[in-house]
């Protein structure tokens, strides 16, 4: 155990624990900060936009760029043939015969994939420009809901696997099957596990540059790592590494994770500057970013817990089926195996049976968002341990108590190979408890009870695990193909720390912050050990592969900075300040241990000696034949640290996933409405044991940040996908961001314990939150309805129908039957309605078989050519209210059935998505030369439209397929006005009659 | 006054209380010209639909979206970005309050929210929890939880506020910051 | 996300506006604040050939009580009829609706007219103009001005009875009488989204309405006198919206809402004496 010495003398001034405000703050308050769209261009840059597929599944028939091409300002046109000519396929985490490129070369897999890049000389243009690609699709059936997609039957993504699951793992510890047999009880719970994202407010921006000379790729995005994911990009790009010069902007406007998706986009501009030689910018937008850039991996879990009757878990059966969406995208299926090691959570459960299978479905594909895996694990795992309590009656804090690791065990090697570094469970529970108010909460509740209000309290305890081991994403292969691929394991973390001539002091780390305050934290590190002032001292965080130290774990990911990167910033620190006392032991001729650094000077305690910081520094530069020969000159180090507590896995299946694993203990008590269903946060108290803490105000801010995303997944954010494979979740008004409204303050409560196993005792505190509180927020909303099914997100309208809505019957004649159409059935929307017209069935027949009568009925139609009998091409621009948009329509008549039926189709293509459409036409006579013409639709919409429009969708449908008809009767000279003025009458005789409203 | 499309028109606007020029097409988003055009990058563009509020600048003293305004329609407004806030040496109260109760992270969200907050707080003197949790709900951030935030604002318009009704001396010492 | 071209133009007076809607048609939109339709144009699903931006005719912008109603012209921004002298005593129910719109920050320049216009089923707007039985003022060439009550001006979702070459010069609210006390309440997912449900409840005398946003495609305004049942009429009222699912809230939700929420509302506001300290939402 290697604690800082900071602590060594009191009179060396303490930075590290300390809350110091931050660093980071004047530049991005001034609004001087440089995100990647504030990157320079290079003269002549030109700019990107990509069309993106309004398909789920589709086959790629053709890609047509030439009207592009021509349009103004257009440079160039990046299509999957040049991908396939330049470049390869991204390596795949597992063992499969699939495919996952940067453009779409085959098939497009989900709604929003890059099918081409326009490049143009600015956004504008380019985005112009989309409408001049043609793409011609093949649809396909697609495979969305998870549990439909590993069925037989169900549409295969990739056809040469053969099915959708793409990796399936067993894995067992203990002997489950004895701890089964020798039960008590079995308690076991279903629940699936949303997609939603931490999203960041900026987007991303990716700046590429193609050198033909050395076939070399230099770009700058906002990439946050991990930098094992260059190897990824350079063997997608066919070069070795020190031919992809990836570099960071100084600032970045958030990730949690999200950011890590980035990747294909580098490799695709970079493609991209290659193909029209001249660098290439893109900024992703919003729409691009909901749809397309990446998700938490959705997950249904089965889990069976053994049980003794005191409420003691001897066993977990758990069953895992993760959702990755379209493609298995790397670092994926690391959502799966992030959390192996500390399955068990918190809980001292010693058999342990495992099955894990990646699925793929048509959506967009996952990969990093904070808490990565966390969620997942707990929100199964502690709705498990509520229903304990509640099927054997007992209290659910005592069911958490009497299962967690003991006091006194660490460092804990849990079933499935965690060793649990540090902590005392126990007493931050007890604590928690105690400081945080539980007692009264539960008053509130029984007086809540009491008076027939719906209140619950929710509980959770949970590992947070820090510091990946990079070996943990090997699980997804047996032992066999791991032995064959060569052992994965470690993470290593690395800091340079130089001291200029003039003495001044800049540290360089490669963890590419996104908001954290690192520079900060490294500061205040370096400005312990070293003596210096706080503000003297810059901290560079833009991480530049061509020239910075940096390693595979680089990067902002698993909470890795306070446990692993601040511990090598210590550690060049310590490097720097051993040459200096060396340095001044010399000159003094006294022991190098008895030299203290503080407010800017070196200094041996109660003597005289003592020389300013600078010029001792500066010796190494100006005067480097006077300092010691042990003394190389120059004072620049670079500390590369890994932990060797990170072993690859073995054939025993034990796999330290992380490094550090904190402690968190969540209560809440929460009151619903009971008319609205909406869930109120009363209190909510969270503690936290991190280890060390070096900066307190950064950890709270991390834990509220954790929370404020936390609370968001358990209420409201959803990537909702139609069971057709739409995407409805298109805008920031569709996919709901909590706000400064909706959040309440948590109740924040700290422990230390520190880490043996980090240089300062810290650990990763970014996380713990988003594991934590969806499922404590869910566990109290069980309690308070006394429920089971708790599905997230949950939103007023989910929460009131899990209360029980008795709904009385709908009136006779009053409103509309239900139509089929849910919001699971997504954009589809299938309902009837009738017209009448003036004429015979066989007039009205032979009037719809007419292309003139077609054009003039179908809305905004501007020229029918004839392409085929009974098919017809048009361009037609539809739209509700200001909305409006133009589509490449093909129309055709079928199943003719004259005069009595036949069926209508319509499709539609265009920038802004597709729309389908099917009526069957049934006409029948009526008196005086009549016919009622009924229509039976069923109206498809899909891409942009679909996923920005949702609220309005069906109706707007319903209203455009509407004009269809009642242009029909107007042109048959039945005069549509005449009918609405009828109507109108009608109605207002019978509002007369009943006294109820008026028209309406 | 009728402007042709696909052509770049001048547009005169007072940026930070000087005159600025620039050339715009019609079809140019406010927050493009302000960001690409005049360089005061400090305002954000997080969404172009109206939502996340990074992009929000005073227009003629009012919080206003720029991703949902043109730029020709700012032709001879006054306009205000996150730039003019601090004087060369310090940053204004509001800054260092966000600064002192850890009000950003990231800091994509911040230059929208203090404009957001300026025109509040010349607004609403002594302003109450519920009050700045409103105003600022048409932000989003992400990082912070919005609790360093509406400290912030709090304090900011307390100190203000005292200082307003305080004694003049007081008010003098402030004008010579 | 950036607009398709167009052409800009900023008449002075209404006569030229009306004169460019009528030359122009369907391939013109004005512009108002901008607060919908300038997203709409980001997102490319309007491509107008010619914007005409209303801001610059100045004879819009007024805020006149004329006795028996609040007339608003087309340049008041929401945030300025918001921070109108005296409107919670004129027009309470707008006091007490208006501050669900969007945001601080959208009401600064969204326009009360442009979101008559604009015609959002789910709009606080709409639904207080239905509410309340008002007017919209319309103007076509050679000043042709007529007055739609608000159920006729509303058709359908986005859709209304203003023709391609009319401009909405005026919207007007009649006044608060004092005998009348109103109630709003509103479910979103969040603060200034639109809504899954709104209602208002006026009650005058043994006469209560109730109106309902966010259901239908257009707000719709019921009366209820004492004679009817209130639960079976809430729930006829319910059922003839045709609620529709959606992916935040489902249609047994949204009738579930009328039908309770609606309930409570009314006695919330058959209970409440004086009008004007009613609750804001
Ligand atoms: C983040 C956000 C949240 C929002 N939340 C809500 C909400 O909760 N509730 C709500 O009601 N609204 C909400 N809105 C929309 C609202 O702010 C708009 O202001 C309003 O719908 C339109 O008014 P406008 O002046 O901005 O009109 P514009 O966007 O300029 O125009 C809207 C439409 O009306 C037409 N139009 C405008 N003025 C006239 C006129 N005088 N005559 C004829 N036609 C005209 C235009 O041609 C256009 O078709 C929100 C907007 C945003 C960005
Ligand atoms: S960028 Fe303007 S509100 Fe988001
Ligand atoms: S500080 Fe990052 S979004 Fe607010």
């Amino acid at each position: 155990m290697s604690l800082a010495p900071s602590m060594t003398t009191t009179n060396e001034k303490q930075f590290i624990g300390t809350r110091q405000p931050r660093l980071e703050d004047e530049v991005l308050l001034r609004g001087q900060g440089r995100y990647g769209d504030e990157v320079p261009t290079p003269p002549g840059t030109l700019y990107a936009a990509i069309v993106r597929s309004p398909h789920p599944h589709a086959r790629l028939k053709a890609v047509d760029s030439s009207r592009a091409l021509e349009m103004d300002g257009v440079h160039g046109v990046l299509t999957g043939e040049d991908v396939r000519q330049w470049a390869l396929p991204f390596p795949v985490g597992v063992r499969q015969p699939m495919e996952h490129w940067c453009l779409a070369v085959d098939k497009v897999r989900y709604v929003g994939e890059p099918v081409a890049v326009v490049i143009a000389e600015n956004r504008y243009l380019a985005e112009d420009a989309l409408s001049g690609v043609t793409v011609d699709y093949e649809t396909l059936p697609v495979a969305v809901d998870t549990e439909f997609a590993i069925e037989s039957g169900a549409a295969i993504l990739h056809e040469k696997v053969g099915g959708n699951v793409v990796s399936d793992r067993t894995f067992r510890y203990g002997d489950p099957e004895t701890a089964f047999a020798e039960a008590d009880r079995q308690v076991s719970i279903k629940v699936r596990f949303p997609r939603s994202s931490c999203m960041p407010i900026e987007c991303y921006v990716v700046l590429a540059q193609f050198d033909p000379a050395n076939s070399a790729f230099d770009i700058t995005s906002n990439f946050q790592g991990p930098y094992a994911l260059h190897s990824v990009m350079c063997r997608a790009l066919q070069v070795p590494a020190n031919r992809l010069r990836l570099r960071t902007p100084p600032e970045s406007g958030g990730s949690f994770g999200i950011k890590q998706g980035v990747f294909p986009y580098v490799v695709m501009m970079g493609l991209a500057a290659r193909k029209v030689g001249a660098p290439v910018k893109w900024v992703e937008d919003r729409l691009e970013h909901l749809q397309g850039a990446s998700s938490g991996t959705n997950r249904v879990s089965t889990l069976e817990a053994a049980v003794t009757r005191e409420g003691r878990v001897t066993a977990l059966r758990l069953d895992q089926l993760d959702d990755c969406g379209a493609y298995l995208r790397a670092p994926e299926p690391a959502t799966t195996y992030r959390m192996h090691g500390n399955l068990t959570g918190a809980y001292a459960i010693r058999n342990l049976a495992v099955r894990n299978r990646i699925v793929m479905t048509n959506k967009t594909p996952t990969g990093l968002n904070r808490g990565f895996g966390g969620p997942q694990v707990y929100f199964p795992l502690e709705r498990l341990m509520q229903r304990i309590a509640v099927e054997l009656d007992l209290d659910p804090l005592d069911v958490i108590r009497t299962n967690l690791v003991p006091k006194g065990a660490f460092p804990y090697r849990s079933a499935a190979g965690s060793l649990l570094d540090s902590g005392d469970y126990p007493a931050g529970l007890e604590k928690g408890v105690r400081e945080g108010g539980l007692e009264e909460l539960i008053q509130r509740r029984d007086e809540a009870r009491r008076e027939g209000r719906y209140y619950g309290i929710g509980y959770t305890a949970a590992v947070e695990p820090s510091i990946s081991n990079m070996g943990y994403i090997t699980m997804a292969f047996t032992p066999e193909e791991r032995k064959r691929a060569g052992p994965k394991n470690g993470a290593v973390s690395t800091a340079t720390i130089s001291v200029d001539p003039l003495g001044s002091v800049s540290v360089h780390v490669s963890s590419t912050p996104q908001g954290q305050g690192h520079q900060t934290v490294a500061a205040q590190i370096v400005a312990e050990t070293l003596g210096v002032p706080l503000e003297s001292i810059s901290v560079n965080v833009e991480l530049d592969t061509g020239k910075d130290a940096w390693s595979i774990a680089s990067g902002n990911y698993s909470s890795r900075f306070s446990g692993a990167v601040a511990g090598a910033v210590y550690k060049a620190a310590l490097k720097v300040r051993a040459r200096l006392a060396a340095l001044a032991a010399e000159q003094w001729n006294i022991d190098s241990d008895d030299i203290r650094f503080s407010e800017g000077r070196v200094y041996v305690e109660g003597t005289d000696q003592s020389s300013s910081f600078h010029r001792l520094a500066g010796a190494t530069h100006w005067s480097p034949g006077t300092t010691p020969q042990s003394e190389p000159g120059g004072l620049r180090e670079t500390a590369f640290w890994t932990p060797p507590e990170l072993e690859a896995p073995g054939d025993d299946e034990l796999i330290n996933s992380s490094l550090c694993y904190g402690f968190i203990f969540d209560y809440c008590g929460v009151e619903i409405d009971a008319i609205t269903g909406a869930v109120r946060i009363d209190r909510y108290v969270t503690l936290h044991d991190a280890g060390r803490m070096l900066n307190p105000q950064l950890v709270d801010g991390q834990i509220r940040g954790g929370f404020a995303q936390a609370l968001g997944a358990a209420l409201m954010e959803e990537f909702v996908y139609g069971a057709d494979g739409n995407f409805q979740s298109g805008t920031l008004a569709d996919y709901l961001i909590p706000t400064s409204v909706e959040v309440p303050e948590p109740v924040i409560l700290h422990m230390e314990t520190p880490s043996p196993f980090t240089p300062l005792g810290a650990k990763g505190v970014g996380e713990g939150n988003n594991m934590s509180t969806p499922v404590c927020i869910a566990n109290a909303v069980a309690d308070a309805l006394e429920t089971r099914d708790v599905e997230l997100p949950l939103t007023p309208s989910k929460v009131r129908i899990l209360m029980g809505i008795e709904e009385p019957p709908r009136p006779e004649g009053v409103g509309e039957p239900e139509t089929e159409a849910t919001a699971s059935s997504g954009s589809r929307l299938r309902a009837r309605d009738s017209v009448e017209l003036p004429g015979t069935p066989n007039e009205v027949f032979d009037a719809l078989l007419n292309p003139q009568t077609l054009a003039a009925i179908i809305p905004g139609c501007h020229g029918l050519e004839m392409t085929g009998e009974n098919e017809y091409r048009a361009d037609v621009t539809v739209g509700v209210g200001m909305i409006r948009a133009r589509f490449d329509a093909r129309v055709s008549l079928h199943d003719l059935n004259p005069p009595d039926s036949l069926q209508l189709r319509g499709y539609g293509s265009s920038a802004m998505g597709s729309a389908e459409a099917f009526a069957t036409v049934t006409l029948t006579a009526l008196e005086g030369n009549r016919t009622r013409l009924d229509y039976d639709y069923e109206a498809t919409v899909g891409g942009r439209i679909a996923s920005v429009g949702g609220r309005m969708l069906q109706s707007a449908s319903k209203m455009i397929i509407g004009q269809v008809f009642s242009r029909f009767s107007r042109r048959m000279g039945g005069g549509t006005s005449r009918f609405l003025f009828l109507q109108r009458l009608w109605q207002r005789i019978r509002a007369l009659l009943t006294g109820k409203g008026g028209p309406s | 006054m009728h402007l042709k499309a696909d052509t770049r028109h001048r547009v005169t606007v007072t940026l930070n209380g000087r005159e600025r020029a620039g050339y715009a097409e019609p079809r140019t988003l406010l927050s493009d010209f302000l960001r690409h055009e005049l360089g005061a990058t400090g305002t954000r563009v997080g969404c172009e639909h109206g939502v996340c509020g990074a992009c929000t600048v005073l227009v003629d003293g009012r919080a206003s979206r720029s991703c949902l305004m043109l730029a020709v329609q700012a032709q001879g407004r006054d306009l205000q970005t996150v730039e003019s806030l601090a004087r060369e040496e310090t940053l204004n109260d509001l800054q260092q309050a966000f600064r002192k109760h850890h009000a950003l992270q990231c800091g994509f969200c911040t230059a929208g929210i203090l404009i957001s907050s300026t025109e509040f707080l010349t607004r609403v003197s002594r302003p109450t929890e519920t009050q700045v949790r409103d105003m600022l709900s048409g932000h989003l951030c992400r990082c912070t939880g919005y609790t360093g935030i509406v400290n912030a604002i709090l304090e900011v318009a307390e100190t203000r506020d005292h200082e307003v009704s305080g004694p003049t001396d007081k008010e003098q010492e402030n004008n010579n910051v | 996300m950036k607009p398709a071209t167009f052409d800009y133009t900023r008449p002075g007076t209404r006569r030229e506006a009306c004169d460019l809607l009528h030359e122009f048609g369907d391939d013109a939109r004005l512009i108002a604040g901008g607060q919908s339709l300038m997203a709409v144009l980001n997102m490319r699903f309007a491509q107008p050939g010619l914007l005409i931006d209303i801001a610059g005719i100045q004879d819009l912008h007024y805020i006149e009580d004329r006795g028996d109603y609040l007339a608003v012209g087309a340049g008041i921004t929401q945030a300025e009829l918001l921070e109108h002298p005296g409107l919670a005593e004129k027009v309470p129910l707008l006091a007490q609706a208006m501050p669900w719109i969007g945001h601080a920050q959208t009401r600064n320049r969204g326009t009360v007219c442009g979101s008559i216009a604009h015609a959002d089923p789910s709009a606080e707007l709409p639904l207080c103009l239905t509410a309340l039985g008002g007017e919209v003022v319309l103007e076509a060439r050679k000043g042709k001005t007529r007055k739609l009550p608000a159920h006729e001006f509303f058709q359908g979702i986005l859709t209304t009875a203003k023709r391609t070459d009319e401009l909405i010069t005026e919207v007007r609210f009649p006044l608060g009488q004092g005998n009348e006390r109103y109630r709003f309440r509103e479910v979103s997912m969040r603060h200034g989204d639109f809504a899954i449900v709104a209602l208002a409840v006026r009650i005058c005398g043994d006469r209560t309405d109730l109106t309902v946003g966010g259901v239908a495609d257009r707000p719709v305004r019921r009366s209820m006198t004492g004679n009817d049942a209130r639960a079976s009429w809430l729930n006829h009222f319910a059922w003839s919206l045709n609620a529709q699912d959606d992916a935040h809230a489902s249609a047994v939700y949204r009738r579930h809402l009328v039908r309770e929420l609606g309930s409570r509302l009314i006695d919330e506001c058959s209970a409440q004496k004086d009008d004007t300290h009613a609750p804001q939402g």
